[in-house]
């Protein structure tokens, strides 16, 4: 029971909690307690640290901001103006709130309304579902497309979007590079006649790449009424991404031990199955570092683009909340800022509990 | 007409100026079922004469014959042994000899071929081991892999590159042992690369010293005149073993000394005295 736990949490990644496990299965108290001081209490002792910081550095800017628009008013409009500023400031108005770094409070009063704002939208998304259904089916019959709710995608819905545009891209990325990586990494030719094109090619700015995708895109699409900047975006995604494991692969492939080769040679295997039961699965490492990369370059790249490209998603959630220059919308962009922080934790963690489930080495470090 | 035969055979890597002419006027015939163990120095230039001879090199100039054809590639009639053992990592015991096994036997049914594996990994004593992967495995277990490997394919020559070379002296009598037993039951041809004197008379019919490279070339050989099974704890008294063994080392040293004092390059010492560093008044 215990070992398997430990396993368990090892293999999530959540092996900090291995001494609270321990400890609760009576093992060595004293050296667990220490464990946990270690491993559970410094990170959020280093939390709370960093919390205090952004509460203290948003108050002073708060404050800078209240004490310019008090002194602001004083000069242009007299004591008695500034005075009702100053009231109207402390009393807590939205109507004349300083607009700056949020407080970690109004950051999470945020994150509670746009979860709100979701319920709100999915109950009248539902609503709707329920209300046309009757009507669709009707429309179904006479061969006309049903009607679809249009309103206003909740920022859940956003997270969902951009989650799929980042798969889409990745699998983009994965299905074109690892096959172009393991035939670059077989032949030297190859190798060196495309090398200067990759090494060009690879530090290009995303926002390049969309701006090329979409010259491509746009004429492909000619006739095609539907929304294309899905698929702008993901092909960027795909594309910027895609380096890390071309690379990896090409190299991981050229580079697999010379006695693995000789073995191959001595047992006389064909091609096909020097390539599939020598070659992949001896650079299966170095490929799946180089995918680790792509989806994290990937996801990092996703809000850029998405951004640019006006393709719903978190990207263009942060630009309308920025554009849009509401009194908390300084606060919907950090909670932005996290949420695109933990996602893109959590695929990283995905991509390496795959990479020990398949990976041969996984003996030394599970 | 030898069994395996290597006619005047050079081997240089490299052209031009950067050219080292490893292997130079190498000559060796083996008969059918004999058991030749090459000694060398370490860097003689063994592993490349063992690569020309299982096919994984061409020689320069010269021929390498095998039954009276010459050698182009690898063949399943002659299996190696490699000094790393050279198992794949992501596949277990079983799988590694299956490997072997299925390449050797193409046309073989299911379980000739999963007999013929289990047989082998038994005749190694690794039963117990079948299903673990080569990190959990010790040096000796992992070499034992590596002869399961070989054997399985049922070769008519066995090559061993200092098949033992790393592993500690107890392991390594118990191997030896191991075979010796196998290379009797079927009396397969056996050739055996070495840097221990000792372990060639206790296995081999014949010792040939490799003389160190660059240049290597084969010196003459020594004949065991010792009946076998040969019994090692008696070994030490037998006067055969002792005189072939010095006669051998005796060699060995020489040519060691010859390599050391035909050297060209005359180091000029600088003419120095110690600076008297005390603290002078």
């Amino acid at each position: 029971m215990k070992d398997s736990l430990l396993r368990a949490f090892r293999f999530l990644g959540l092996g900090f909690l291995e001494p609270v496990v321990r400890l609760a299965a009576g093992e060595d108290s004293k050296k667990n307690v220490i464990q946990i001081f270690k491993k559970v209490l410094a990170p959020i002792a280093s939390m709370i640290l960093f919390l205090g910081i952004w509460y203290t550095g948003s108050k002073s800017l708060y404050n800078k901001e209240a004490n310019y628009a008090i002194e602001k008013t004083r000069s242009e409009r007299g004591d008695a103006e500034s005075e009702k500023t100053r009231d109207c400031i402390a009393s807590g108005d939205v109507s004349c709130q300083p607009n700056t770094l949020p407080s970690p409070k109004q950051v999470w009063n945020s994150f509670q309304l746009l979860l709100e704002d979701h319920r709100q939208i999915s109950a009248n998304k539902e609503a709707f579902i329920v209300k046309t259904s009757a009507l669709n089916k009707k429309r179904l019959e006479q061969g006309k497309d049903p009607i679809v709710y249009t309103g206003r995608p909740s920022f859940v819905d956003q997270i969902k979007t951009s989650i799929k545009t980042v798969f889409a891209g990745f699998l983009l990325a994965f299905l074109f590079a690892t096959p172009i990586g393991i035939i670059i990494g077989l032949s030297e030719t190859l190798r060196n006649s495309f090398n200067w094109l990759i090494q060009i090619l690879k530090p290009v700015s995303p926002v390049v790449w969309l701006l090329l995708v979409f010259m491509i895109v746009k004429t492909l699409t000619k006739d095609s009424t539907g929304d294309t900047s899905y698929i702008i975006s993901f092909i960027s995604v795909g594309l910027c991404s895609m380096w890390a494991t071309l690379v990896n692969t090409a190299v991981g492939v050229s580079s697999v031990d010379k006695d693995y080769i000789n073995v191959a040679k001595v047992l006389k295997l064909g091609t096909f199955q020097k390539i599939f039961k020598v070659i992949l699965p001896a650079a299966l490492p170095l490929i799946f570092t180089g995918l680790r990369i792509t989806l994290s370059v990937a996801w990092m790249v996703l809000i850029a683009i998405e951004l640019l490209a006006q393709s719903p998603g978190l990207g263009s959630f942060v630009w309308e909340e920025f554009q849009n220059g509401a009194n908390d919308s300084n606060s919907k962009i950090i909670v932005a800022m996290f949420i695109i922080g933990f996602i893109g934790f959590l695929l990283d963690q995905i991509m390496l509990t795959i990479q020990k489930l398949i990976s041969f080495d996984k003996g030394s470090d599970v | 007409m030898a069994y395996l035969e290597l006619n005047n055979i050079t081997k240089n890597f490299g052209t031009g100026a950067d050219m080292t002419e490893v292997l130079d006027d190498i000559n060796l015939h083996i008969e059918e079922g004999e058991f030749v163990a090459i000694v060398g120095f370490t860097g003689s230039g063994k592993t490349t004469l063992v690569n020309l001879i299982n096919g994984l090199e061409a020689p320069t100039s010269g021929e390498v014959l095998f039954k009276g054809k010459p050698v182009e590639g690898t063949s399943h009639e002659r299996g190696v042994i490699f000094q790393n053992y050279s198992l794949l990592p992501w596949l277990t015991v079983y799988q590694n000899v299956e490997m072997a096994v299925r390449e050797a036997f193409p046309n073989a049914s299911k379980d000739f071929l999963d007999k013929r594996i289990k047989e082998y990994i038994a005749m190694v004593n690794l039963s117990p081991a079948i299903t673990k992967r080569p990190k959990e495995l010790s040096g000796g277990m992992r070499q034992r892999v590596s002869v399961a490997r070989a054997l399985a394919m049922d070769p008519e020559m066995i090559i061993m590159d200092e098949p033992l070379g790393a592993l500690d002296a107890l392991t390594r009598g118990n191997l030896q042992d191991e075979i010796l037993n196998i290379w009797n039951k079927n009396k397969r041809t056996a050739l055996l690369i070495t840097n221990d004197v000792d372990e060639g008379i206790y296995m081999a019919d014949r010792i040939i010293p490799l003389k160190p490279g660059p240049k290597a070339t084969l010196g003459p050989e020594f004949k065991i005149n010792i009946d076998r099974p040969r019994d090692k704890t008696l070994l030490n008294d037998n006067p055969e073993y002792k005189k072939t063994r010095n006669a051998i080392i005796e060699y060995l040293m020489d040519i060691g000394n010859e390599r050391s004092s035909n050297s060209t390059i005359h180091y000029e010492l600088p003419d120095l005295q110690p600076r008297d560093l005390r603290w002078r008044a």
